[in-house]
């Protein structure tokens, strides 16, 4: 069947709609779709539910090749389908390092191949994420992956030089540097955020400054080569108000907020679980609420996970011993929801631009993040936003099960995801 | 009934007068020609040490002889946080083996704690040093000779540390004694200072119940205890201060320090001593200085400790055991 009528969906948010998708593409939007042009759709009862955009993350770890144990491109394609998302962004920190064309071409056509989200490498900025020597980031970028976004994430590319470098050369090709901000030397043994919580604990101190001042020495650079610069996970209120300043002076800056640093805080490490073990790591209160403003008033343009799957015996010890990371993919749109939505911040078409207009755009990644209208390619999701529910990491399609919701209570689901017009995801369950 | 002690943290001033009062009962114990008690016989004891530390192992292994249990010594330096499930599996080969305690001392903050929440493990867990976080029994052993020096040996019995000036000087930062001793001495109703250069206080102190000084000197006359601190001589070398020289000037404990102390005041310190650093051959080898009679109370505490949490069901003194929390 080619046709499939999505019937009283919240377009957006808004009032109900029906949505006629033919084949790969969106055929009419409109609150009567005549029974002519509707004759023979599989039909989809939206009743109550909201319909966006698939979601587009900029920011997954997809661990293949290398870390197959962890996570593959199928299994965190899966995930990503469940969560709602029809294309995610490869981070380059895989085993290779995605820093040639083979690697992320790679990448790429594994994401072709399974057919549940479409998978959009990152290139690294540095061979082997050393941060000494510029990858071939023109060669990525003419390969079939088509790379336009480029990170040595997990690492901060520290050198002034390189990074400015960096910022200069991919303005070529239309690409953007997008920076894990951490000054390396005042990280060094760093366990979790430095303040009360790691006084009291004895875990080496993260600061907040740490971060702060490559976002500030990074948008000072992308002003003055004139080039953009897409900052990773902001956790501080410091950094918020930094790129704030960055923006106000017209500086080409994007930033993304992960969902766990919406809710969660510091006081969690209190119990020594590395589930709550994460780079960034997590802040106090008052950085979520000024995450959440920002995210609110666009000082932050989009949401992205850092998915970051890690097998049970990575996590299963003491804190210092783990691996830091978290799953994302399956839960971020309801924590989005319960951060932002639930809590008056946002609505539903602001949590579209957030999580998929903006990111496909920063990423250019094509097809994707775009309206909900005739002609356009069918890339849709709909979630239950009244289901309320416990976080089972049982059920996760995503290899790893290191999700620091386990057992709590969070709102939406998602029920359907549409890739160019194929179900990946019917009532909940991947197809 | 607490199960483990983790930290200082979590003991009430109750549950820690009744441990320094079954610490004097034990150590008259040592008094007697022969040093042993029945109490926790055919009890199994693990000595599980992933870091180096003759001194607290030594005394825990004596304090466990004494109570008559069977005690297993297992070093295993270095190991754990380069393969991280090794605690895990450390534990669960002990809990197969039927090990009634197990005393920990791990270069990771927080390990202790995960040993006795992580269901790895039923066995009780006394934390013998983590990382930079606690060291519960040390801070025990200094509490017991400050109540022995500052109130009495007898007339110490069932009271706290209430209105004593404690002043703690040197590497804060990284110290699990320092962190320990302001939980358990605020407890204990003492006023702690917490004195040290800038770098060596941890971001984040304000929320400790004590204050904190960087100038040694004027602290000095209105304390009752002054706790000199080990400093790692590699600090020095991470800039956390320019020279050991003017550490020492600074922050050294010399005789005409001490004589600026008031009279009945004493000198502490959890050793090992670097002297000419933190502290001076004079200082150290004073009367004031407490340093030998720390060593044997720890054996005292440590019995006491262990009596608590896995002792039989007649009290060693007429104190009913540590209430749950």
């Amino acid at each position: 069947m080619s046709k499939i009528l999505i019937r009283g969906a919240k377009v957006l948010g808004g009032e109900p709609q029906n949505v006629l998708i033919d084949g790969s593409v969106i055929e009419a939007v409109g609150t009567e779709i005549s029974d002519e042009a509707a004759e023979g759709a599989e039909v989809v009862d939206a009743a109550g539910k909201v319909l966006l955009p698939g979601l587009v993350d900029l920011h997954t770890h997809l661990r293949e090749p290398g870390r197959e144990d962890s996570e593959t491109v199928l299994t965190g394609t899966r995930a990503a389908a469940s969560g709602g998302y029809t294309a995610v962004f490869a981070m380059a920190n895989t085993f290779p390092v995605a820093d040639t064309a083979g690697v992320v071409e790679q990448v790429y056509r594994l994401g072709q191949q399974h057919g549940y989200c479409d998978v959009q490498p990152i290139g690294a900025v540095t061979v082997g994420l050393e941060g000494r020597k510029l990858a071939e980031l023109g060669a990525m970028h003419e390969s079939a992956a088509g790379v336009t976004v480029f990170s040595d994430d997990g690492k901060c590319v520290d050198d002034a030089v390189i990074m400015r470098r960096a910022l200069e050369y991919v303005k070529a090709f239309g690409g953007v540097v997008a920076q894990h901000a951490q000054e390396p030397r005042l990280t060094e043994g760093a366990q979790m955020n430095e303040g009360v919580v790691s006084a009291e604990l004895g875990l080496g101190g993260w600061p907040a400054v740490a971060e702060e001042s490559i976002i500030a020495r990074d948008v000072l650079l992308a002003e003055h080569v004139g080039s953009r610069v897409h900052i990773c996970h902001l956790s501080t209120a410091g950094s918020v108000e930094i790129v704030r300043w960055a923006k106000s002076r017209g500086i080409d800056v994007t930033a993304e907020v992960t969902p766990h640093h919406l809710l969660l805080t510091d006081e969690l490490v209190r119990s020594y679980n590395p589930v709550y073990k994460v780079n960034p790591p997590l802040r106090t209160q008052r950085d979520v609420l000024a995450l959440r403003e920002a995210l609110a008033d666009g000082t932050i343009d989009i949401v992205a996970t850092d998915h970051a799957p890690h097998p049970h015996e990575d996590k299963d010890c003491e804190w210092a011993a783990a691996a830091m990371g978290m799953v994302g993919l399956e839960t971020a749109l309801s924590v989005v929801q319960e951060t932002m939505v639930d809590t008056g911040l946002l609505d539903w078409a602001g949590v579209a631009e957030r999580m998929s207009f903006k990111p496909a755009e920063i990423g250019q990644a094509k097809g994707h993040g775009r309206p909900v209208s005739a002609g356009e390619p069918a890339n849709l999701m709909l979630v239950d936003t009244e289901y309320r529910g416990s976080v089972d990491p049982a059920g996760f399609a995503s290899r790893s099960r290191n999700t620091p919701y386990e057992g709590r209570e969070l709102p939406g689901r998602v029920t359907h995801t549409w890739l160019r017009g194929k179900a990946t995801l019917v009532d909940g369950k991947l197809t | 009934m607490q199960r483990h002690l983790i930290s200082a943290a979590d003991l009430t001033r109750d549950d820690a007068v009744l441990i320094l009062d079954t610490a004097e009962e034990m150590a008259r114990v040592a008094d007697r020609p022969i040093k042993k008690l029945p109490t926790l016989r055919g009890r199994t004891i693990v000595n599980l040490f992933f870091e180096d530390s003759t001194r607290t192992r030594i005394s825990f292994e004596a304090a466990e002889k004494r109570l008559s249990a069977d005690v297993i010594n297992f070093t295993a330096k270095g190991s754990s946080v380069s393969k991280g499930e090794s605690l895990k599996d450390t534990a669960q080969t002990l809990e197969a083996m039927g090990v009634d305690a197990v005393v920990i001392r791990h270069g990771a903050s927080g390990a202790p704690y995960r040993l006795a929440t992580s269901g790895w493990i039923d066995a009780a867990v006394i934390n013998a040093g983590d990382g930079t976080h606690q060291h519960p029994t040390q801070a025990l052993l200094d509490a017991f000779t400050m109540r022995r020096r500052l109130v009495g040996r007898d007339a110490g019995i069932g009271r706290d540390l209430s209105g004593k000036r404690i002043t703690i000087v040197g590497d804060i930062l990284h110290s699990r004694v320092a962190r320990s001793n302001v939980d358990l001495l605020h407890t204990l109703g003492a006023e702690v200072t917490l004195v040290a250069p800038p770098t060596l206080v941890p971001v984040g102190v304000e929320t400790w119940p004590c204050e904190v000084a960087y100038d040694l000197d004027s602290t000095l006359a209105k304390s009752d205890a002054v706790m000199m601190l080990r400093v790692q001589r590699e600090r020095m070398n991470a800039a956390f201060f320019p020279t050991e020289r003017e550490y020492s000037r600074r922050y050294g404990l010399d005789g005409d320090r001490m004589a600026r102390m008031p009279e009945h005041a004493i000198v502490m310190h959890p050793g090992p001593m670097v002297r000419g650093m933190e502290i001076t051959a004079e200082v150290a080898d004073s009367d004031r200085c407490t340093v030998v009679e720390q060593v044997a109370n720890g054996v005292s505490i440590r019995m006491a400790v262990l009596y608590l949490l896995l002792g039989g069901n007649e009290p060693a003194v007429s104190h009913t055991r540590i209430e749950e929390k």
